[in-house]
């Protein structure tokens, strides 16, 4: 199981604020994680779409789309940043 | 060093004088304090709404200043960023660097709150006459941040 949380203008388009899930066996890293969120189609597909702005921190760090993840992550899905 | 999030308002002053304690080594300090406009994109903002990641907000900002400590000669810094609902003309965030001299102060300084911008985890959403809008993200200050 990993810990997958959405952040801000996500966690309202997507209507939740986090869910524990299994992955499929062959979702190994960042990309293919959003590949498969993005099956679910609806909301998934449209937010998540390739050309969106979107970020992923693995464990509180920033991740790429080849970033692995494990059984155990608490992996975050956010747009860009605008603090300050 | 200090990094800290926070519903509360803060104390310019107070943080200064604690940044600078007894130091006798300090020579500079420089600040950044952020406020709440009243306009954005031609609409008026009557609040402002700061979410973050609690456990990745704490860790960035750590980290930020650890780079910045790395680049510039600095003896101290604090950094403190405020969430919750903000109205306009209030703080939402302060950056204070203590050093020997103004250069490293003040570069430091404007690093860290260009890095912050653009690596911390926090959103905004604003109130305006028409509703509710996250505030998207600006290239500019990618542009800001890639300058160092």
């Amino acid at each position: 199981m990993v810990q997958l949380v959405y952040l801000a203008r996500l966690r309202e388009r997507l209507g939740l604020p986090g869910e524990r899930v299994a992955l499929p066996g062959d979702v190994a890293d960042v990309g293919a994680l959003l590949a498969w969120l993005r099956s679910r189609g609806g909301a998934w597909s449209s937010e998540l779409a390739p050309g969106r702005a979107v970020r992923v921190a693995v464990n509180h760090d920033v991740a790429q789309a080849d970033t692995p993840v494990h059984t155990g992550d608490e992996i975050a899905i956010f747009p860009p940043v605008t603090g300050g | 060093m200090g990094v800290r999030v926070q519903t509360e308002d803060f104390d310019v002053a107070r943080e200064i004088a604690l940044l600078r304690g007894s130091d006798a080594r300090v020579g500079a300090v420089a600040s950044f304090i952020g406020i709440v406009r009243d306009e954005n994109n031609a609409s008026t903002v009557r609040t402002l709404t700061l979410e973050h990641y609690p456990g990745m907000t704490e860790k960035a900002l750590t980290g930020i200043v650890d780079e910045a400590r790395r680049r510039w000669s600095i003896h101290d810094a604090v950094v403190i960023h405020r969430v919750g609902e903000l109205a306009p003309t209030e703080q939402i965030v302060l950056v204070a660097i203590s050093s020997a001299h103004r250069g490293d102060a003040f570069a430091a300084c404007e690093f860290i709150i260009d890095y912050l911008k653009t690596q911390a985890p926090f959103w905004k959403k604003e109130l305006t006459p028409d509703g509710e809008r996250w505030v998207e993200a600006r290239a500019s200050d990618d542009e800001a941040a890639a300058r160092w």
